[in-house]
């Protein structure tokens, strides 16, 4: 099936393990390992500490919707989710903040509010390409 | 830094011979035209030109050659709309230091029409990490500061709407305003839905066209054309590309430090400011910029476009010359404000001059609030 979006091009290789990790189910983020700061996006530096030991961590998923808007046409050719479409910015659990869309929700400003507990669902794309979007939480009551 | 007070005067401002829609000029052609215009404001010659500031897809190599001058100084410094902005300072510094005598700021860009324009690409991060859900223009990254703010602070719809009826009454008044027919907040609330939260009433036009700023030591200033206006104090700052670094969704770092640097420079305080123009690419940007600068108390930007405030006749007028919502936005809008900030400043301004305007503030957003240039200006020392 055609994706229904642009693929993430071009992947950069300090990006290959969150990439890599999205392909097997796995939401992999970045921690530093001098001062433990958990960031994203991925970089050669932790951007508190500028350490350059850089390892990796597996996030749990959950998270919380920080921010979002509510596209009613699409802003690029390739992107074909139906609008109205959500725009998400969730902040993880896990400290750090990451763009992506909230699926599985009426897309309605009464249905979703900033804050809302919501958790990863990973969505391939094609075989070399899963990208991590988002949805309320089961069973929220946080 | 104090040094730099009123070490150079803006004494030229122009748009390009037309704004709007203009399918038969190249981005290039507004470029010269505005440049032009502005020198010829001044009451100089091209040839006087020593220095080049330009941001955007053209150097400032091609307009020297262009122009048929050789620069001997040249800045490109490019991180949004506000770089026209931040180059005030750039083109105080380097007249102060005598780097070069004749300093012109250009703008020149085909937004609308693409006349004359090379694709901008995307880096690998937005590429990686935003387009693949749907963001692209800046109205995807721009709600999000906004939806996060109405949380915080309970910002309503309305309030957002009442910043481009504030700004559509001034565009009433200027003859160059692509937009003149007032609004009301029902209309912005009743108007095509782009992305919520906005409408497209609060969203800026896109236009084609140019502008340029001149500037020069005070020892020149005084043998051009018209009096001149000071630059009595700037700052820039930078503080992220993607919202998603932001230290906080709802207060740009970036305005907060050019702000707090344009202040002490200028040596003058929030309440010596009688006219401010901001760099308003959707309804709440001037807002969030005003918390930012500290003009305002966070959540509480909102309260200067009610009860008339910034509208012709209101204690503190706010984008007087009909602004990105309804004058013109090629784009990187910056270069405007600073037009209309320097006519305000000289009472060249017709209906919608401001009565016994002394000081000016300019405050321009690159990006998502991501760069911020911050100027005082004044028709005093
Ligand atoms: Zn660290």
């Amino acid at each position: 099936m055609e994706p229904d979006r642009p693929l993430p091009q071009p992947i950069t290789p300090e990006a290959k393990p969150y990439w890599d990790g999205l392909k097997e189910g796995k939401l992999m983020l970045p921690r530093c390992g001098d001062c433990q700061h958990t960031f994203f996006y991925p970089r050669v530096l932790c951007p508190r500490c500028r350490s350059r030991k850089i390892g990796w961590i597996q996030a749990s998923g959950k998270g919380r919707l920080h921010a979002f808007g509510i596209g009613h046409q699409s802003f690029n050719k390739a992107f074909k989710m139906p609008p109205p479409y959500v725009l998400a910015m969730v902040e993880l659990e896990e400290g750090p903040r990451m763009m992506s869309n909230l699926v599985n929700v009426t897309p309605d400003p009464k249905s979703i509010a900033c804050d809302m507990p919501v958790e990863v669902v990973f969505h391939k794309l094609t075989d070399d390409h899963t990208v991590p979007l988002f949805q309320p939480a089961k069973g929220a009551a946080r | 830094m104090n040094e730099l007070r009123n070490a150079a005067c803006i004494v030229g401002v122009d748009e390009s011979d037309e704004i709007g829609v203009l399918p038969g000029k190249s981005q290039l052609s507004l470029h010269l035209e505005a440049i032009t215009n502005a020198v010829r404001d001044a009451g100089l010659k091209v040839g006087d030109v020593d220095g080049i500031f330009t941001a955007g897809q053209h150097s400032p190599a091609l307009l020297g050659e262009a122009l048929g001058v050789t620069p001997r100084y040249v800045d490109g410094t490019s991180v949004g709309g506000t770089s026209f902005i931040i180059m005030v300072e750039h083109a105080v510094a380097a007249l102060h230091h005598g780097l070069c005598n004749v300093a012109v700021i250009s703008h020149g860009e085909s937004g609308r029409s693409q006349v004359g324009v090379t694709r901008a690409r995307d880096t690998a991060l937005t590429g990686q990490y935003e387009i693949p859900y749907g963001y692209g223009a800046a109205p995807t990254q721009f709600a999000l500061i906004t939806t996060r703010h109405m949380h915080e602070y309970g910002t309503a719809l309305e309030q957002w709407a009442q910043v481009a009826v504030s700004t559509r009454q001034w565009a009433a008044l200027h003859p160059k305003a692509m937009f003149k027919k007032p609004i009301t907040v029902q209309d912005v609330l009743s108007a095509r839905p782009v992305i919520y939260p906005f409408t497209l009433l609060n969203i800026c036009l896109v236009t084609d066209g140019g502008g340029a700023v001149v500037l020069t030591r005070p020892d020149r200033a005084r043998d051009c054309a018209k009096k001149p206006v000071w630059v009595r104090g700037t700052g820039e700052g930078t503080e992220h590309v993607s919202v998603t670094q932001m230290k906080k969704l709802t207060f740009s770092e970036a305005t907060r430090i050019s702000g707090e640097r344009a202040f002490a420079m200028a040596g003058l305080s929030h309440r010596d400011v009688n006219h401010i123009m901001l760099y308003d690419a959707f309804t709440s940007g001037p807002p969030i910029m005003l918390e930012s600068l500290g003009l305002a108390k966070p959540g509480e930007g909102v309260h200067f476009f009610q009860d008339g405030r910034s509208t012709p006749g209101g204690t503190l007028p706010i984008n007087t010359n009909g602004g990105g919502l309804s004058y013109t936005h090629t784009g990187m809008y910056g270069i405007f404000p600073i037009l209309e900030a320097t006519r305000q400043l000289r009472g060249e301004c017709g209906p919608r001059q401001v009565p016994n305007v002394k000081v000016s503030l300019v405050n321009g957003m690159g990006g998502m609030l991501s760069a911020a240039g911050t100027l005082l200006l004044s028709n005093e020392t």
